[in-house]
């Protein structure tokens, strides 16, 4: 519950002095996504604690080293939620670095991703300098959306201190539906009941079954999953919170595996050939596979689709974490990066080698 | 070189005059000349020539921004997107469209209504505001507290760089590889590249939508009420707040049976399945009767419901009609300082002699206070700025900030000082610097010159220290 602003400024500003590489941490609980980073550790750990919640406005303003559960737990005491599900994979995980990595669970394709709920940041750029963007309320257009843009920048262009995000209302009641199905016809069907007006939050394809989940009030839940169950020969299935949890968290027996995982990201209704055991998420948006398939040849193959592959889980470290980018927005991407750190100190390497 | 064909080149003067302002008409300039181009290859071609050439270029959709954004250089080229005006693909399984960046908002929702699906920001110009414009500014509407604001519901941009090069940003997909340059575009303004293709995210109609209409004697409490139906977890598709003036102005030009003795009325719209939003009605109805409503109206059918809706939705022309001006600033607060600020205003107004409507998107804190004024009075722009200036920094000080919704553009510079720290600022011309080196796309606007501030005085002084004490100020 402490203030570490100061502290990590001047570590920040010593790395600057000094032309070293800072390797920033919260929870260590994903530090397995991104390629390796070297560098003097810079914790968020310490800067913790809830700064501000009005659970009528709907925001919540936190230091980058508050547990997520905690966040988790003050939003849960009012009937609130983090509506991105962000996967915490520890409980020392931190919402800095949920942020940073912009996570998102089971609900995102229906929802939002974590970088739709972030409203505003105070960070520690790259020479050391204090910075607010956004703010605490729904509508800001004021500047560039520098706030946004630190989710899913993997920590590269600053550290992270305060977080001011969007919540929303716990939905009442929850059923889950499941389907026997293929997985192309899995996809045509998600995306057409999406086309209703169903209170779909998630939808997961796995061993020949498409599973979906509603939330809303009781009586809508239930007339929603009567009507699925008529329209495609599924049923109600009882217990099914730990299902969900087992997604978003990967501690479901699928993510088990000592072959590679990759993350395939595609347009939802793409229909793939492809080798390997797969979960389909976020309506087939998201689609996780098993494989022995070289990471360049897997991504030649998915990229002329509009997608790209992140070789997530257990590939040689020599790939590139995530898919390289196409020279002319490399280049801009690079120049992004410099504008925050031009002395390239903060997780250097972490999001591409060469940045 | 053949670029363009002759007619698509504006250079007489009585051609340059339509493009001479947006939607802010206080401020006017004559751009050197107005391109029109109706292709990609052309976009290319006109931004490598003006590159080449160190020329300033200014995008332009339909001109209906509120803040100066699309005011014109006398020495810069203004693009205009208007011939971009197609509708390139809706892929109803996906819920997709691709669109030209010249394509009107409501035309989206027009064409994709066939399938059930609509686009879902509606800013009140979406009769005529483009998508590619409402992709510079990240529009909003009055239904952004439920669905989010521009940026939440586009995937995909095709840009041209300032030296020509095509750019894809975002995806089909959920995410992209690397930094999020779609969030960083949306809202910038025409300052880091050219929009040339639009792919945006379509919702399901609602099957059912009803609006509640609560009248209340005390201010106070209608920002109470609003606080309240959120906290119950329910979150209105639109939730929209007129104080006293501006019902009145509401009332006399549309006739919406407003209740013309109440402080304020909040109009409530409630969206989803019919389930759904008949769970909600008598919910809300307690809620605001609870919250002191003296009276509460559901609209019986569609028809009461556009009526109602008639009145906010002119409320800006209808406050038009009682002074030869107004001025309609864009503050956002947190919700729970509205009666704060509406006080401050009030005072301002008094300070001022002007009055002041307010009209307010009450769900997201986003106000709408009008200014009334006559410009044929001499000095009477200048005090109605100055006292817009002063609402603005109000929201600042209680926690908000100078534009929800209508962008910094031309207007709002000054106030960029009071919001920002000049390291802030630094870092938003460092963006602005790896899109656009030499500050060729719209220059001068958004971002004000830590010497712009400086001069302005409105620099942050912080323990008797004035930031970067090696700047030069005069």
């Amino acid at each position: 519950m402490t203030d570490h602003t100061k502290h990590l400024q001047q570590q920040i500003l010593a790395a600057c002095r000094d032309n070293s590489a800072c390797r920033i941490e919260g929870g260590n609980s994903k530090a397995f996504i991104g390629n390796a980073s070297n560098g003097e550790l810079i914790s968020t750990a310490q800067h913790s604690g809830i700064i501000s919640y009005d659970a009528s406005e709907l925001v919540i303003t936190a230091r980058s080293g508050t547990p997520l559960s905690e966040i988790q737990q003050a939003l849960a005491a009012n009937n609130q939620q983090l509506a991105f599900e962000p996967p915490a994979f520890s409980e020392q995980a931190t919402i800095g670095g949920s942020i940073a990595c912009n996570l998102s669970g089971p609900a995102r394709a229906y929802l939002g991703a974590a970088r739709d709920f972030v409203l505003g940041c105070r960070l520690i750029n790259g020479k050391g300098e204090l910075l607010q963007f956004g703010g605490q309320v729904m509508k800001n257009v004021a500047g560039y959306d520098a706030s946004r843009l630190m989710a899913g920048a993997y920590g590269t262009l600053g550290v992270l201190l305060e977080i001011s995000l969007k919540v929303l209302p716990k939905p009442q009641s929850q059923i889950t539906v499941k389907i026997p199905q293929v997985a192309n016809d899995a996809i045509l069907i998600i995306n057409q009941l999406a086309a209703k007006n169903l209170p779909i939050t998630a939808s997961c394809y796995l061993d020949h079954h498409l599973t979906i989940r509603l939330n809303s009030s009781q009586q809508n839940t239930v007339a929603a999953s009567q009507f699925i169950c008529k329209q495609t020969g599924g049923r109600v299935i009882e217990d099914d919170k730990g299902f969900w949890q087992s997604i978003r968290e990967q501690t479901h027996q699928f993510f088990d595996s000592s072959t590679p995982v990759a993350r395939l990201s595609v347009p939802a209704c793409s229909q793939l050939d492809l080798a390997g055991e797969q979960l389909i998420e976020w309506g087939g948006a998201l689609r996780w596979l098993k494989t022995e398939q070289d990471i360049d040849s897997l991504r030649d193959e998915i990229k002329p689709i509009g997608g790209h592959v992140t070789a997530y889980k257990n590939f040689k470290p020599s790939a590139e974490y995530f898919q390289p980018l196409d020279s002319s927005n490399k280049l801009l991407q690079q120049r992004l990066k410099q504008a925050f750190d031009p002395a390239a100190i903060l997780n250097p390497g972490r999001l591409y080698k060469e940045f | 070189m053949d670029i363009l064909p002759a007619e698509s080149i504006l250079s007489k003067a009585e051609d340059l005059h339509p493009y001479e302002c947006d939607g802010l008409s206080a401020y006017r300039q004559t751009p050197l000349l107005v391109v029109l181009p109706d292709s990609i290859d052309q976009v290319q071609q006109i931004m490598r020539l003006c590159h080449q050439h160190k020329v300033a270029v200014i995008a332009r959709g339909a001109g209906t921004g509120l803040s100066g954004g699309a005011l014109p250089l006398a020495d810069g080229v203004l693009l205009s997107l208007a011939k971009f005006k197609q509708i390139l693909q809706i892929d109803p399984l996906a819920r997709t469209a691709r669109v030209q960046p010249g394509v009107r908002n409501l035309a989206i929702s027009d064409a994709c209504k066939p399938h059930g699906l609509y686009y879902a920001p509606d800013p009140s110009s979406q009769i005529a505001c483009t998508i590619g414009g409402n992709v510079a500014e990240n529009s909003g509407g009055v239904h952004c507290l439920k669905y989010g604001l521009t940026v939440h519901n586009i995937l995909k941009l095709e840009i041209i760089t300032v030296d020509g090069e095509r750019l894809t940003v975002g995806s089909e997909a959920l995410d992209s590889p690397g930094y999020d340059l779609l969030a960083l575009m949306t809202g910038s303004e025409g300052m880091l590249g050219i929009i040339v293709e639009v792919t945006v995210k379509l919702l399901p109609i609602p099957e059912q939508a009803k609006v509640i209409m609560a009248s209340f004697d005390d201010v106070y409490n209608a920002g109470n009420a609003v606080a309240n139906i959120i906290s119950a977890g329910i979150i209105p598709a639109g939730l929209e707040m007129m104080d006293k003036l501006a019902i009145k102005a509401a009332e006399d030009f549309i006739h919406a049976d407003y209740p013309l003795d109440a402080e304020a009325i909040l109009l409530c719209e409630l969206d989803g399945s019919r389930l759904e939003v008949d769970e909600q009605i008598p919910h809300t109805i307690s809620l605001l009767r609870s919250s002191g409503a003296s009276d509460i109206q559901l609209a019986k059918d569609e028809a009461e419901r556009e009526k109602f809706w008639q009145g906010r939705k002119s409320a800006f022309p209808a406050v038009g009609r009682m002074a030869p001006d107004y001025y309609c600033m864009d503050g956002t607060i947190p919700r729970r300082e509205l009666a704060n600020i509406l006080k401050r205003i009030a005072d301002l107004s008094a300070d001022y002699q002007l009055p002041v409507a307010n009209v307010f998107h009450a769900g997201d804190g986003n106000m709408h206070p009008l200014i009334l004024y006559d410009a044929n009075i001499e000095g009477e722009l200048e005090r109605t700025e100055e006292f817009g200036a002063k609402i603005l920094e109000a929201c600042v000080a209680a926690g908000g900030t100078i534009t929800g919704e209508h962008g910094v553009g031309m207007e709002k510079i000054d106030q960029m000082c009071v919001q920002f720290q000049p390291a802030e600022l630094a870092q938003f011309h460092a963006i602005k610097h790896a899109f656009d080196p030499d500050t060729l796309l719209n220059p001068g606007k958004a971002v004000p010159t830590l010497h712009r501030c400086a001069e302005l005085g409105a620099m942050h002084v912080h323990n008797g220290k004035l930031p970067h004490p090696d700047l030069p100020r005069f």
